[in-house]
């Protein structure tokens, strides 16, 4: 968290479906906890669903400011965004998030408010998963990389680690993310941030610098959807 | 194998591609359109053919073409463009030429949501196309299983002739699982000599067709296709049984909604109700005989069937294969409205008071 929260903007960017919106969630929470103004922007215009959107009521409980790309709609891919970004970019007083789309294409978006971007205090992170076949050797990750930076038109600041297999996660996997987060460091110069792993992990990669998650970006069949039925017979 | 984690619609391009598809056809449509995008940078690579048609239309007459000639050939879609594609796998079931279609459904009727639904149900396994023709319908629930399905796919067309149908619902085609790629059974699959692929020292060329102005001849494809209809139902029938032993409450559902009825069933039991669930893999032909054996067997009180569709559509064919022999309940959302484990458990408790109330009558 150290690492993470000290700019005033993050922006967070990756392949399709590295885990994205899992990082936007748990670092939105994170710096909601450290104190108020916290804002997260939902740029993702390319994806359907499993979108931060869909978790507005727990981030808003949260003390967080939710805004995405089709407000009145939330299930909607209507590639339209609402003016609010335009706050979440200007008012100093926010720290805010932004969760772009996936690929150069998703983060296409992003050229658009560069020319405020760069005006402000601001880290393009760019989350890795080493078990996404299309970027999980370190000349693909570096080619989306670089592909998302010639479309925004922003540089890459830090890199995070997400490698994971939903639940059937073992240290071992956060670790050959870790390796493949070095080897992109070494050929970009880009740092190497953190590691995202869920608590119960921190014993096990205590040499690592992991960022503690929880999973919110959950399946309709998993557990904490909600309370447990108990109805006597 | 290590696993690695796809993404539904990327992992149903991959499984195509790794099962030698040589031609994909299609059109962007939400929620599929993962398909023909990875499709469109993969195959070529692969050495196969990906056209993006001017329509669903266009895309389901390329399949027929391509299929026609002995190619390895599939099209994608959702709801919306599998409604218009159906011409086409009438034309293609009456030819009997092989081919892979996948809808990745949504919420319907008309064009409805972008988010998930089962309303195709009767469109897959009745035929939305006119005539006397069945497509085998392969309904998986998770994403290893979806490439499994693919992969299989193209040999169960290829045996048989015939189209095959991978249905799943966007949530599926949408979420990200762990796989591994396994191999796929063996099949003994016969050459494709009745190709339009060039005479090749025939005595005559091979036609594709599906006209017939004679109607013993017409009636003569008719009596053919039906005993391959009934070779499939006998050989490629597939459904899985999970905690039925000593249900006394059967969950019927396929897809996303048999995902979450696995959830519901550990709470349900947790509870003291001893449910199952019984999950139909093959939609068509559909597992008749084993769930008609399951609702006849003492211990099973009730069913409910949970499907994404308003009206129940499945629900048809869970009513012919038990026969009355026990009361049905249905829990249905649409639209795009996926069950929660919550409300599945509530119905199933339901289902249960009722039955009991009334001694087990309907």
């Amino acid at each position: 968290m150290d690492q993470l929260g000290t700019r005033r903007l993050t922006i967070v960017t990756g392949h399709y479906g590295v885990g994205k919106t899992e990082f936007a969630v748990n670092l939105a929470l994170a710096m909601a906890a450290e104190g108020p103004g916290v804002m997260l922007a939902d740029l993702d215009i390319v994806n359907p669903y499993f979108r931060s959107r869909e978790r507005k009521p727990l981030l808003e409980a949260a003390g967080v400011r939710v805004i995405s790309s089709s407000q009145a709609c939330s299930d909607a891919d209507v590639p339209a965004l609402p003016a609010e970004v335009l706050t979440l970019l200007e008012d100093r007083g926010i720290r805010g998030i932004i969760d772009a789309g996936g690929d150069p294409a998703g983060a296409r978006v992003l050229a658009r408010f560069r020319p405020k971007i760069v005006q402000e205090d601001y880290q393009m992170l760019y989350v890795l998963n080493a078990n996404r076949p299309e970027v999980r050797s370190p000349e693909s990750a570096v080619n989306c990389l670089r592909s998302i930076e010639a479309v925004t038109g922003l540089t890459c600041t830090g890199l995070v680690n997400n490698t994971h297999l939903c639940g059937e996660t073992t240290p071992e996997e956060v670790r050959k993310g870790a390796a493949l987060m070095e080897e992109v460091s070494r050929q970009t110069g880009i740092p190497a941030l953190c590691h995202m792993a869920e608590a119960h992990f921190l014993e096990a990669l205590a040499d690592l610098p992991v960022f503690p998650i929880e999973i919110h970006m959950k399946k309709p069949w998993e557990a904490g959807r909600g309370t447990a039925l108990s109805a006597p017979l | 194998m290590a696993k690695e984690l796809w993404k539904g619609n990327e992992a149903i391009a991959e499984a195509a591609i790794r099962a030698g598809c040589d031609c994909f056809f299609g059109y962007p449509i939400t929620p599929q359109s993962e398909v023909p995008e990875y499709m469109s940078v993969h195959l070529p690579a692969a050495g196969g053919v990906f056209v993006q048609s001017e329509s669903e239309i266009a895309a389901v007459n390329m399949v027929y073409g391509a299929a026609g000639s002995g190619m390895r050939a599939m099209t994608s879609s959702s709801s919306p463009g599998i409604s218009l594609k159906q011409e086409g796998i009438t034309y293609l079931a009456a030819s009997e030429l092989p081919c892979v279609i996948v809808n990745c459904m949504r919420g319907g009727p008309g064009l409805g949501t972008i988010q998930p639904g089962q309303g195709d149900y009767f469109q897959a396994t009745r035929g939305g196309g006119n005539g006397d023709y069945r497509t085998l319908v392969l309904a998986p629930f998770d994403i290893q299983e979806t490439v499994d399905f693919v992969q299989e796919a193209f040999d169960i067309a290829d045996q048989y002739r015939n189209p095959v149908m991978v249905v799943c619902d966007g949530l599926i085609g949408q979420m990200m699982e762990p796989i591994e790629w396994r191999p796929i059974p063996k099949r003994d699959l016969p050459p494709k000599d009745w190709a339009a692929s060039g005479r090749r020292g025939r005595a005559r060329h091979n036609v594709i067709n599906s006209l017939y102005l004679d109607p013993e001849s017409c009636e003569e494809l008719n009596q053919r296709l039906t005993v391959k209809y009934a070779e499939m139902e006998e050989k490629e029938t597939r459904w899985s049984a999970v905690n039925c032993e000593d249900a006394e409450l059967i969950i019927t559902a396929y897809g996303t909604p048999a995902r979450i009825a696995l959830s519901a069933i550990e709470e349900l039991r947790a509870g003291g109700l001893k449910a199952g669930l019984f999950r139909p893999i093959t939609l068509w032909p559909f597992p008749e005989a084993p769930l008609h054996e399951l609702a006849g067997s003492g211990q099973v009180k009730v069913i409910l069937d949970v499907e994404m569709s308003s009206t129940g559509q499945m629900l048809d064919d869970v009513r012919l294969a038990v026969e009355g022999q026990k009361p049905i309940r249905y829990l249905g959302h649409a639209g795009g409205v996926m069950p929660t484990v919550e409300e599945m458990a509530d119905a199933a408790w339901t289902a249960w008071k009722e039955v009991q109330q009334h001694g087990g009558h309907l």
